[in-house]
């Protein structure tokens, strides 16, 4: 098929439906994201704890999450949660927990190596002033941490927005799943999945740019 | 609560356990084939990025920003269902009768090339990484530009990226799994299918997760022995 036989009419007649696919994809992706993140923060001072009854499971869970497939994650939770509910819990909760779950181990080390970057001597400073350990990790690590670790962040975030492509596995119909069932009708593969890929590749590029960004790079020209 | 009997034995279980043992082998085979073809691509992109032609820098930085930022999953589906249209006719028929296994391939190839855009920003690191004296002592001795980076240059990066190509292949690895949705029947997909006979998904995808866990520390183990084996001396290594 050459591409004057393409027909990208089919995406122009579709395009309201998969563009409400499109919000699903953010809204799972900011849940995930901020869910995560808490999460995720929780698990980065839990490894960084000096409490072994908080630093072993802490660091069983992110290499337990770090080691399999967010895939597996997905059907796990899928199969797990109506043992003990009684009843399925739904398409959107089941993924935005398994997202949630996963993301987190990947946020607790980026969270982690932020924190470790941060003096030591600030941790001093703010015993000396009397804070306590909480107040010190809340007050002083964190709001110097994050800022650290932003363009990581950032770019983690791009790898989220990817990953809710794997919500298609269990049916929920966010972006790519909507693309594939248009397809399924109009038979279009080559014109529907083409401009799938364009709009997760602007995207994505997007928030690439903003992570490099932050990095204190500036754009094209540091690639080359 | 807890209105489900658990029965391991599904996973043993003739005919599932042969199934998850077959899934075992086809999630292995599927990534190390994808490893192989990602390495050789991912440095000749590598190579591509730091060539004195702007040209070629240009084709490898467009390869990585596309790889990169289309989801894994878009780059399989169109692979799969897209790309044997844009054939014309008489190939997509041979492809489709010929090629017994056309969607591990795919999977292979799809894998391989998303990888690859992995691969070769590692590999780009560590050329980075190499201090100039090198090149310079490389090319003080007499060798011409090819020989410098086929012989000094590459077997200096690759000893140096040891621990990042560990990781690489671990996601390409863990990867491997989104082939399920083009229907390979790698471990994934069989836990998934497994359910689907006997109810049972909780135990099968736990006893997957389990496989990815194992064979991830096994892999891990022998790279950690062999980063040690080929660390280049006078380097801080990791670990002591």
């Amino acid at each position: 098929m050459m591409l004057s036989a393409m027909d990208f009419s089919v995406i122009a007649n579709n395009l309201g439906y998969m563009a409400g696919g499109l919000w699903m994809t953010f809204e799972i992706a900011i849940m995930a994201v901020t869910g995560g993140l808490a999460w995720g923060i929780a698990l980065g001072l839990g490894r960084l704890s000096p409490i072994p009854l908080i630093y072993y499971p802490a660091s069983f869970y992110i290499h337990f999450f770090r080691g399999i497939p967010l895939i597996l994650v997905i059907f796990w939770i899928y199969f797990l949660v109506p043992v003990f509910l009684g009843r399925s819990m739904g398409q959107l909760p089941a993924v935005v927990l398994s997202f949630i779950l996963y993301e987190a181990a990947y946020f607790a080390e980026i969270v982690r190596s932020g924190i470790q970057a941060v003096p030591v001597g600030q941790k001093r400073a703010g015993l000396a002033t009397g804070l306590r350990p909480w107040q010190i990790a809340v007050h002083v690590i964190l709001p110097q941490a994050l800022k650290k670790m932003l363009p990581a962040l950032v770019t983690h975030c791009v790898v989220v927005f990817q990953d809710t492509s794997l919500a298609y596995v269990i049916g929920l119909r966010e972006f790519l799943r909507r693309v594939n069932l248009v397809d399924a009708r109009e038979a279009r593969s080559v014109e529907l999945y083409l401009f799938a890929a364009c709009v997760y590749f602007i995207l994505c590029t997007l928030g690439s740019f903003l992570g490099h960004y932050l990095e204190g790079r500036s754009g094209v020209k540091d690639f080359l | 609560m807890l209105n489900y009997t658990f029965d391991w034995s599904v996973i043993w279980r003739q005919p599932y356990g042969a199934m998850m043992f077959k899934g075992i082998w086809t999630t292995l085979g599927l990534s190390l084939a994808a490893w192989c073809l990602a390495v050789a691509f991912g440095i000749g992109i590598a190579t591509c990025r730091i060539y004195p032609n702007r040209a070629f820098r240009v084709l490898g930085l467009s390869y990585v920003l596309v790889f990169r930022n289309i989801p894994f999953l878009v780059q399989l589906f169109f692979w799969y269902f897209a790309a044997p249209l844009l054939l014309p006719r008489f190939v997509q028929t041979w492809v489709y009768d010929t090629v017994p296994d056309y969607a591990f391939w795919c999977g292979v190839a799809g894998l391989g090339m998303y990888t690859a855009s992995r691969v070769a920003e590692q590999f780009r690191a560590g050329l980075a990484a190499i201090p100039q004296d090198q090149y310079r002592a490389a090319y003080a001795t007499g060798l011409r530009p090819a020989q410098v980076y086929g012989y000094v240059i590459l077997p200096y990066a690759f000893r140096i990226i040891i621990p990042a190509f560990t990781t690489e292949f671990l996601t390409c690895f863990k990867n491997s799994a989104l082939t399920m949705t083009i229907g390979v029947m790698e471990i994934t997909h069989t836990a998934y299918v497994v359910d689907s006979f006997t109810w049972h998904g909780l135990e099968t995808t736990t006893a997957a997760s389990l496989c990815y866990l194992t064979i991830a520390q096994f892999v891990a183990l022998f790279m950690w022995r062999i980063e040690k084996r080929w660390a280049v001396p006078g380097l801080i290594r990791r670990g002591g």
